[in-house]
């Protein structure tokens, strides 16, 4: 619990004094957390960059199976989307959300220019060229779509975008079948041939994608302590203040606009390549809510962030909650680790686990006495998980009525949590935790699909209600008003 | 011509589902200034109650109660348990954010409306619910004029939006709590410094909102015959469009954009093709907005420093 790091020595260019100063006040985590913490702040960012990329290099070797690395693909594109995300949304605060449109344009116009698609032999540019061409043809359609923004603010650019991004989808659906293929889509695009290379492998789609990742967060790390980005910052916290320091507010405003259109072409050109084919669906609302979700997740507002936020949120969404065993781990490993780390004093987080085991037992015991099949299911979990809770957590043979039931009990339970004061909120802890572990055995577990979308659901609420700075972000300066 | 009136027959009895589930959201809108995304959503909780209400009365073919108690309760537990949904929405989700930047409970909305779809997906199935509107309410019966007929279904929704959009206009004009309504709209702290309890004020239009998108949801599932979880989603963005080209925060202007754009959505799908209605709605929006970017019947706010 240091306060006392000296300040930086001597003014900065385009950091505020007492800003700066407020920024380094601030609390580190006690023994060696902290000690690391001040290291990795030391460390500049760069190294870190670049400690980050050769980690991602080295998976691969660890041998991953072909479902991993597609995983680790999925979750890299989302991760580029996500860092194109933050200049809008998190550098020049515009709420953009057509910004899948973005994505989707990229990669169907990498798949126009690169397949068989128009006139009899179709077009077949090179690759650096295509790719140049749709990045910069995205940019123009960000000045475009960015133009409303001139003269609207905040909400009324939201909707505006978010239409945007429908009449997107609509009109791949239904504009020009012959061309864009309709629902389905175009398929057999060009691979993407560079340096006399054909990537064609799915391990060198994912080191290319890990390239570009680092070379973009590269670049806009240094866009970000530019004038630009100076601007951007500016321009978010107040534009009439921006304007009269004479920042051209609406210019900057549409470049964040073009260089997030620029940066989501780029990760649909690379999409459209390493799946051979687009379909209108890839670029619908569920893509958008996902990128939003890894962006709040890390932090809206820093690079670093938005990237972890991005590649977390991919992993568990695609990779762990796809296997029974795995998202078992995730789901009870979360609970405890939340218990852990928001209830205190210890005395009561151990009562409050051993009414919880107790209550568990108990309501097992009573269920098996009344009626055999109200405990016929069994946890729907695998491996020693299963076993730990056979006797514990009761599952009727046929579960689905109960556990919806238990679903929307649940739900208001949690709400109630939230809302009552601490000696309650010790007391519902335990039936709610049993209850949410009966959810998830009857219900939650058996559709994986419907459970990770409402995991991204949950991740917005919570994440800005509790922590609206991200994991990675840090709480913005207020300055007096 | 008879076919020019049927279809401006269809286009007003959307238009005023549509002006219904637009209203509750320029509402919200006018003493929160959030975009609640999830009022589609809201909007389908009532569809799936009205729903699960034929069916625990013996189902569309073998109701056990008159038909006219049955439209009471329908509409009655769709308003009632979906304005509760939308308070406890409000107080859980978007209170704690209400000095937050106004990019969180947007996106906190976002995240509801996206919760509430895949809860109701998880809950209830991905299957069409149908509501076999016909074997209890005769397509039949009805108004005919000349060539032209107004079923009875079509009557119930016009009827019924009709005296909704006026109580609700008399209620925000005539009572002390649309006084209220109003001054929190206009500025939330003067107002709690006047002594409106402001919370629940914010509530209670929460309330209004949410039970209007409810009995519209109910309406939908007599008018169209099926429910499923997605269909929030799409009635929400026509609301919003409604909401936004009136201009948003006006209740006559809620109407109206409700009403032209069913009649759009109508004329279009009836002399065009309908894979152009929704794209031809979106354009409509973005051509009002560019125009006139306070809505139709908005004011254009100045900007205070």
């Amino acid at each position: 619990m240091s306060l006392d790091s000296p300040p930086p020595a001597g003014p900065q260019v385009g950091s505020d004094e007492w800003v700066a100063r407020q920024a380094h006040r601030r609390e580190y985590l006690p023994s060696w957390l902290g000690s690391l913490e001040r290291a990795s702040e030391r460390a500049g960012w760069w190294p870190k960059l670049a400690a980050a990329a050769a980690a991602a290099a080295v998976l691969p070797l660890l041998g991953l199976g072909q479902f991993q690395l597609q995983v680790g693909i999925d979750a890299l594109v989302i991760a580029l989307l996500a860092v194109g995300l933050n200049i809008v949304v998190g550098w020049a605060g515009l709420l953009d959300l057509g910004y899948v449109a973005f994505f989707g344009f990229g990669a169907y116009g990498y798949a126009l220019v690169s397949s068989g698609q128009i006139g009899a032999n179709g077009i077949h540019l090179p690759s650096y060229l295509s790719i140049a061409l749709v990045m910069v043809a995205a940019a123009g359609l960000g000045l475009v779509v960015g133009w409303p923004s001139r003269r609207l603010i905040g909400d009324y650019l939201a909707i505006i975008t978010l239409f945007f991004g429908e009449a997107f989808v609509e009109f791949t659906n239904n504009v020009a079948p012959r061309t864009l293929g309709g629902p389905n889509g175009i398929v057999s695009v060009d691979p993407i041939r560079l340096f006399g290379y054909t990537f064609t492998s799915n391990q060198s789609y994912y080191y290319l994608l890990v390239v570009v990742l680092v070379v973009t967060m590269g670049v806009l790390r240094l866009l970000d302590t530019s004038r630009t980005g100076r601007a951007w910052r500016a321009v978010r916290e107040d534009p009439l203040a921006a304007a009269s320091m004479t920042i051209p507010v609406n210019r900057v405003k549409l470049m964040a606009f073009a260089f997030g259109a620029a940066v989501a072409a780029l990760a649909g050109t690379i999409f459209a390549v390493q799946q051979v084919s687009v379909f209108p669906t890839d670029f619908d609302t569920p893509i958008l809510i996902l990128v939003y979700a890894g962006l709040i997740l890390g932090g809206a507002g820093s690079i670093a962030g938005a990237c972890t936020g991005a590649l977390v949120v991919m992993v568990i969404y695609d990779g762990l909650l796809r296997s029974p065993t795995e998202s078992g781990y995730l789901f009870y490993g979360l609970i405890l680790l939340t218990l852990l780390a928001k209830l205190r004093p210890w005395r009561r987080l151990a009562l409050v686990l051993a009414a919880t085991v107790a209550l568990g037992y108990a309501v097992h015991a009573i269920a098996a006495a009344i009626s055999d099949s109200a405990v016929a299911g069994g946890p729907h979990s695998t491996g020693w998980i299963a076993s730990a809770l056979r006797d514990w957590v009761v599952v009727p043979a046929n579960a689905t009525v109960a556990g919806n039931w238990g679903f929307v009990v649940l739900v208001c339970l949690l709400i109630a949590l939230v809302q009552v004061s601490s000696p309650w909120r010790a007391i519902l802890l335990p039936p709610t935790l049993y209850l949410a572990s009966f959810v998830w055995e009857t219900r939650l577990a058996t559709e994986a699909a419907i459970t990770r979308q409402l995991m991204i659901g949950a991740i917005l609420i919570v994440m800005m209600n509790a922590r609206p700075q991200g994991l990675l972000g840090s709480r913005r300066v207020e300055a007096l008003t | 011509m008879a076919f020019f009136f049927q279809e401006l027959v269809n286009g007003l009895t959307t238009g005023a589902l549509y002006a219904l589930v637009a209203l509750g959201f320029s509402m919200v809108y006018g003493v929160l200034k959030l975009l609640n995304f999830a009022h589609g959503d809201l909007y389908m909780v009532g569809a799936y109650i009205g729903f699960f209400v034929i069916q625990w009365f013996g189902g569309a073919t073998s109701l056990s109660i008159p038909v006219p108690l049955l439209l009471v309760i329908m509409f009655a537990l769709a308003g009632g348990l979906v304005g509760g949904l939308g308070v406890a929405i409000e107080r859980f989700a978007y209170r704690p954010l209400r000095d937050a930047p106004r990019i969180a409970p947007l996106i906190t909305a976002i995240g509801v409306s996206f919760f509430l779809e895949n809860a109701a997906l998880l809950l209830f199935g991905a299957n069409y619910r149908i509501y076999n509107t016909p074997d209890f309410i005769n397509a039949h019966s009805g108004i005919s004029i000349g060539s032209v007929t107004i079923n009875s279904v079509q009557i119930l929704v016009l009827v019924m939006g009709l005296i909704l959009m006026v109580g609700l206009q008399q209620l925000v004009h005539r009572t002390k709590l649309g006084k209220q309504m109003r001054a929190v709209a206009a500025d939330r702290e003067a107002a709690e410094m006047l002594g409106v309890n402001v919370n629940f004020t914010i509530a209670v239009t929460f309330f209004l909102g949410s039970a209007l998108a409810g009995v519209a949801g109910v309406m939908a599932g007599l008018l169209f015959n099926q429910v499923t979880n997605t269909i929030g989603f799409i009635a929400g963005l026509k609301a919003f469009t409604a909401a936004v080209v009136g201009g948003i925060g006006s209740i006559p202007g809620a109407m109206l954009g409700g009403l032209m754009i069913g009649l759009a959505e109508s004329f279009v799908t009836g002399y065009l093709s309908s894979t152009y209605s929704n794209l031809l709605v979106f354009g409509l929006l973005i051509a009002v907005m560019l125009v006139r970017p306070s809505g139709l019947l908005g004011q254009a706010q100045l900007q205070k420093v």
